[in-house]
């Protein structure tokens, strides 16, 4: 009997409304994924579309086929005649932008956090100012300047800039992430007579692992994300990469449209999966300090 | 001095000093070049590729003539009133929708989860790809838009991109939309995630659920959050060039620019860099104000962003 009086103090149409919202849930979640999902989707559609198909009124390909990506891989469009080199400037660009930024990024964290340099909240103030500089405001300058050092055409110059606006976020996740790292194991260290660098090799670095997989990530993220300087200093059909060859078939007159989103998605396929590979740390590192849009 | 020394930066208050600086009484000798020295590198970048860009700009866009001539034109005042509804609507919206659907994550069950990986698929996507498919979807012709518009309902779709002021405008707003709410959606989910669940079932024993839950216990602890959050996206917004760029490319009629497309455009388009630095410097009222908060805000706050 108590347990009868127990359940009815519930509503009596408690499990009614309780399907209502999970239903409710349900809706939003179609809506949600086919907001997120459509444009995806369109990227796929028209890629596997022939070229007469792109021009019809479909909602879904008449005639799938891989064509398009066989005439990417192979080069088989005049568009496309530098493709793998152009993949491979945009990897060369990825590579150095995480290892510099790693390099310098962990270097200067050392000295602030771990070493205690003085003043070292001035650097730490710079970083945040380097960070709410929005990038594109500097490009004018910046590529009068890299005309000027003659390094136009050259992806030193577009390696460059992806440090400098990666490097800030990067001495915030490092001196974020190396309150949790004992002092006194520099001590221990210090006091058995290992040299600063040493400690930064043997202890710094080796405890760092974790922060250094997520700025990683989003340095390579950051470069292969970013468009406008490569389209300002890369003109040269060898030394652009796959972004700037992109953006030139949207402003031709005839858009192999199909070839194009072909394209789009073996370009954005690296870091989709990168993305979902380090997905835990990136979600642990985005928490402690943000991503440039 | 030597507690000047020690202050830890993001952290205001002068920690105990360790073991080891009260035995060897700060830095000396080779251990203070040792330090120098791993700043090095960062200065070096920060001077060359910040420092040096910065003042070269504000010398190229100096002269006041360049602010009179960009006031007079037509197309720089339309630009202006596109920067303002662009950051007004476009993260106002962004935040809001992201704030709404952080509290949707929340659920338990795990298509949500699945959900949840989906969802944040147009961060990770690089932009560049999407924003030409989002281009071509809004083909008044071909698009795909038109064509469930049409296949579907009848209904003969307007041209998005190239007749209208306020559709290319309001199409660039949407696609800002779609690109960057996943990524604040991730940041307030995890705000959501680090208030303390005892603070809702005290709450819940007090009388408070659903929308009174959120309003009085969940939104007071994200507001900092939720303020800081918008601030920096307002701040990021202003310098997106990639959106209007390849959405609408400015059209029609040079009708849709943003100051950070416009810059571009004056600068290497009519060949005009100065004109170009100073619509980008136009923009500084607005952002000198939004950078001292911010820098106030993310070094003394707790907010951990």
């Amino acid at each position: 009997m108590s347990a009868t009086t127990i359940q009815t103090r519930r509503p009596p149409n408690y499990r009614r409304r309780k399907w209502a919202v999970e239903a409710a849930a349900l809706l939003l979640g179609v809506v949600i994924a086919i907001w997120t999902l459509a444009p995806i989707y369109n990227m796929v559609m028209v890629a596997l579309e022939s070229h007469n198909d792109v021009f019809s009124t479909n909602i879904f390909p008449a005639d799938p086929s891989a064509y398009s990506f066989w005439i990417v891989f192979t080069e088989g469009y005049w568009y496309l005649e530098y493709f793998w080199h152009q993949y491979e400037n945009s990897l060369y660009i990825g590579f150095w932008t995480v290892f510099l930024t790693l390099w310098v990024g962990s270097m200067v964290s050392y000295s602030i956090g771990r070493m205690r340099i003085r003043h070292g909240w001035l650097l730490t103030n710079a970083a945040l100012l380097t960070y709410l500089v929005p990038a594109a405001f500097l490009a004018i300058p910046f590529y009068r300047m890299m005309q000027t050092y003659g390094l136009g055409n050259n992806v030193w110059s577009i390696i460059a800039v992806e440090v400098t606006f990666a490097t800030p976020y990067a001495i915030f996740i490092f001196q974020q992430y190396g309150r949790s790292i004992p002092l006194e194991l520099d001590e221990a260290a210090r006091i058995d007579g290992a040299s600063p660098i040493q400690v930064y090799f043997k202890i710094y670095l080796p405890l760092m692992a974790p922060a250094l997989v997520a700025v990683g990530t989003y340095a390579l993220l950051l470069a292969w994300n970013e468009y406008l300087y490569q389209f300002l200093l890369l003109s040269n059909k060898r030394s652009m990469t796959v972004p700037v060859a992109l953006a030139q078939f949207l402003n031709s007159d005839e858009s192999p449209w199909n070839y194009m989103m072909a394209t789009a998605i073996v370009y954005a396929i690296p870091p989709v999966v990168i993305y979902y590979m380090f997905r835990g740390r990136m979600t642990a590192g985005l928490t402690m300090g943000g991503v440039k849009g | 001095m030597a507690s000047a020394s020690v202050i830890d930066v993001g952290r205001p208050v002068a920690r105990p000093r360790s073991l080891f600086s009260r035995l060897r009484g700060g830095l000396q000798g080779t251990e203070y070049a040792w330090a120098i020295a791993f700043c090095i590198p960062y200065v070096g970048v920060f001077i060359a590729f910040v420092i040096f860009p910065v003042f070269y700009g504000l010398w190229l866009g100096h002269s006041p003539s360049l602010y009179i001539e960009l006031f007079h034109d037509p197309i720089y005042q339309q630009t202006i009133v596109n920067t303002i509804l662009y950051l007004a609507i476009g993260v106002n919206v962004k935040m809001f929708f992201a704030l709404l659907l952080s509290g949707f994550f929340m659920r338990k069950g795990w298509w949500v989860k699945g959900l949840l990986m989906v969802y944040v698929l147009p961060w990770a996507v690089p932009a560049l790809p999407t924003f030409i498919s989002i281009h071509w979807m809004l083909n008044t012709q071909w698009g795909l838009v038109n064509n469930v518009l049409w296949d579907m309902f009848g209904i003969d779709g307007p041209g998005w991109l190239d007749t209208s002021r306020w559709l290319a405008l309001g199409s660039v707003i949407t696609t800002y939309i779609w690109k960057n709410m996943p990524f604040w959606t991730v940041i307030l989910l995890a705000g959501r995630m680090a208030i303390p669940q005892e603070l809702y079932e005290a709450a819940e024993v007090d009388g408070a659920t659903g929308i009174r839950r959120f309003i009085h216990v969940s939104f007071p602890l994200l507001a900092n959050l939720y303020l800081v959050c918008t601030l920096l996206s307002t701040i990021f917004t202003l310098g997106d060039f990639n959106t209007a760029n390849f959405i609408s490319g400015g059209g029609p009629a040079l009708s849709t620019h943003v100051l950070a497309t416009l810059g571009i455009r004056d600068a290497f388009e009519i060949a005009r860099p100065q004109l170009g630095v100073a619509a980008v410097l136009s923009s500084l009222p607005l952002m000198i104000p939004l950078v001292v908060i911010l820098m106030h805000k993310l070094r003394t706050s707790d907010v951990q962003l």
